[in-house]
């Protein structure tokens, strides 16, 4: 076991290195510069202060020194400084980073427990009323553009029926509730955005459990398991159900970096302060750093996020760790 | 043959979206970027069927027009992601070897980047304009297209057909381009339709953030961005262009899944 995490490692170097790569180009191969915007902004800025400025912050230099700069910064977990505000751009990430990281492992777990089952029955009751509709709900949920939903959402709740708040984590006097009171606010405040960005997946699980589950029924063993005699529901619930659960490791492994990029839609509609709001605001402002420093951390992140879900396939399915490979 | 029902709901919702942007003109008589603040917040009326925004612009025009943004960012972006694919795709299942394992490792890389993070900032730098917006997203989708066909040519260049066209002394890329795409094409046209939703998607969602089409011209997702500030005031500008949305990316994802049972891998030995 440690063997292969050790070789997975490994195999993630090229990759890292590649993501620094397209991380620093992407940002400094666009013809716009950040003292553009704010010489633009404000009229009295000089030739000669902006190339102060665009000294200070070294965009003078060659495009290749300020990436080994850059690199060698970052091998000291630095990722720079914000051009708006001056401060640590790891700083500004981190603390933004909890809410996020717990509004996507809430929706994760969202999304697996409404996808699972659907899946299973619609798998299990092929073609049954059931299925049918599931399946509308899917080809449905696919087409909904989920900044609409949060709209819909937000006027009929919030503005219509005034239910829920429309923005925000907390309310003005959040400091004065109890314990109690604190989570039920927050939970009023983070039901709807839990909402919207578990949608997104449920559509595409629920279907890719649907199909792994089929696929499993089929096999030889499962008719071996009918045929001596088992009970449809141990069939279904210890044999057919933990194979097809094994693909669905890896798929939400995978919709990592969809669940991250949506973040920047729910969170800006929401005004919530999490990793996604923070990149919305570091692109409209041009701030080179942070908005480098997110995508190197988002992309890292859903590396880390990939190594974890094989390395729990691996644990789950000894026939991986035999094999050695994928 | 059976008739698929799938793609024939498909079709119709497509094609009548294409319709209706294509001879956005010659429906609506009104002027999409015509300013009547007399006319501002009406709800539907038989003058205005979807109602007016709060400039007074006949709601049912700008969205007919903003089809056409819809429309013309889902074929281009679509297209360039297929050019990209095929190229590279082809060339790492073709030749194999060191190529093919630096293409695939390219591909890795750009699937560790959440695409709407890589977009929003490709975007922030060379500015927010259609042109820009087609660009941004075909340059990120093409992943799906270049797996797809690589794993088609791996499965297609040991077979016979292949050989004799090498008999004949056909090059490299007529190989490629004349026998092998065509024969793996099923799956990406799939993937192209589907494709098509997704860029809509994608263009609505940044238009709506502000960083894609730019008012005065009209697009879905610019709509919205109005629907917000008017929540509570103006239900339809907030309901119409979403729901434009969801049928036309429905329609596409229906024609996907139809043409998808029509290439049954079933039929593979």
């Amino acid at each position: 076991m440690v063997n292969y995490i050790l070789r997975r490692l490994l195999g993630m170097i090229p990759v890292l290195f590649g993501i620094t790569v397209i991380t620093f180009f992407v940002i400094h191969l666009s013809p716009g510069k950040p003292t553009r915007l704010q010489a633009e902004m404000s009229p009295r800025m000089t030739l000669d202060a902006r190339e102060k400025i665009e000294r200070l912050l070294g965009l003078d230099k060659p495009v290749y020194v300020q990436y080994t700069d850059w690199i060698k910064r970052l091998a000291h977990f630095n990722l720079g400084r914000s051009f708006t505000d001056d401060r640590p751009v790891w700083d500004k990430i981190a603390e933004r980073l909890p809410i996020t990281i717990s509004i996507n492992l809430l929706a994760i777990l969202v999304i697996f427990l409404v996808a699972v089952p659907i899946g299973i029955i619609s798998a299990v009751k092929e073609n049954s009323i059931f299925d049918r509709i599931s399946t509308i709900f899917v080809f449905t949920g696919f087409a909904t553009p989920d900044f609409w939903l949060a709209l819909l959402l937000m006027s009929l709740f919030g503005v219509y029926l005034g239910w829920l708040p429309i923005s925000g984590i907390k309310s003005v006097d959040f400091e004065e509730f109890n314990f109690i009171e604190k989570i039920f606010d927050l939970g009023r405040h983070l039901m709807l955005p839990i909402f919207i960005s578990a949608f997104g997946g449920l559509a595409g699980m629920s279907r890719y459990m649907r199909t792994s589950m089929l696929e499993v029924l089929n096999k030889d063993f499962i008719r071996t398991a009918r045929a001596k005699g088992l009970s449809e529901k141990a069939v279904i619930y210890k044999h057919a159900l933990r194979n097809a659960l094994l693909p669905f490791i890896t798929i939400i492994g995978l919709s990592i970096p969809g669940l991250i990029g949506g973040s920047v839609i729910f969170e800006s509609i929401f005004s919530i302060p999490g990793v996604g709001k923070l990149f919305f605001e570091a692109v409209m402002a041009r701030d080179y750093p942070l908005i480098m420093g997110e995508l190197l951390f988002v992309a890292v992140l859903t590396l880390l996020g990939n190594l974890l879900a094989d390395v729990m396939y691996a644990v789950v399915d000894p026939r991986i760790r035999a094999s050695g490979n994928k | 043959m059976k008739i698929n029902k799938f793609i024939v709901f498909g079709s119709l919702i497509v094609g009548t979206m294409c319709v209706s942007a294509i001879f956005a003109p010659a429906i609506s008589k009104y002027d999409p970027a015509g300013v009547n603040l007399e006319n501002a917040l009406m709800p539907p009326s038989p003058a205005h069927i979807m109602g007016t925004d709060s400039l007074g612009r006949d709601l049912f025009t700008r969205m007919i027009y903003g089809g056409r943004v819809s429309l013309s960012v889902g074929f281009v972006a679509v297209g360039i992601a297929v050019v990209i694919g095929l190229v590279l795709g082809s060339l790492a299942g073709y030749y194999g070897g060191w190529i093919d394992s630096v293409i695939c490792r390219f591909i890795d890389i750009m699937l560790c980047f959440p695409a709407f993070f890589l977009m929003l900032s490709v975007i922030a730098m060379v500015g927010p304009n259609i042109f820009n917006v087609m660009v941004v997203i075909g340059l990120t989708s093409w992943t799906g297209v270049a797996r797809l066909i690589r794993a088609e040519i791996l499965s297609l260049k040991e077979r016979e057909f292949v050989e004799a066209a090498r008999a004949t002394g056909a090059s490299d890329f007529r190989i490629i381009v004349r026998h092998l795409i065509p024969n793996g094409i099923g799956p990406v046209l799939v993937s192209v339709v589907l494709g098509i939703a997704g860029a809509i998607l994608v263009e609505a969602a940044l238009s709506f953030l502000g960083l894609g089409v730019q008012p005065p011209t009209a697009s879905w997702g610019n709509i919205l961005t109005e629907a917000k500030s008017t929540l509570g005031i103006a239900w339809w500008i907030t309901v119409f262009p979403g729901l434009a949305i969801l049928v036309t990316v429905l329609g596409y994802n229906l024609l996907g899944e139809g043409l998808r049972e029509r290439f049954n891998p079933h039929r593979k030995g």
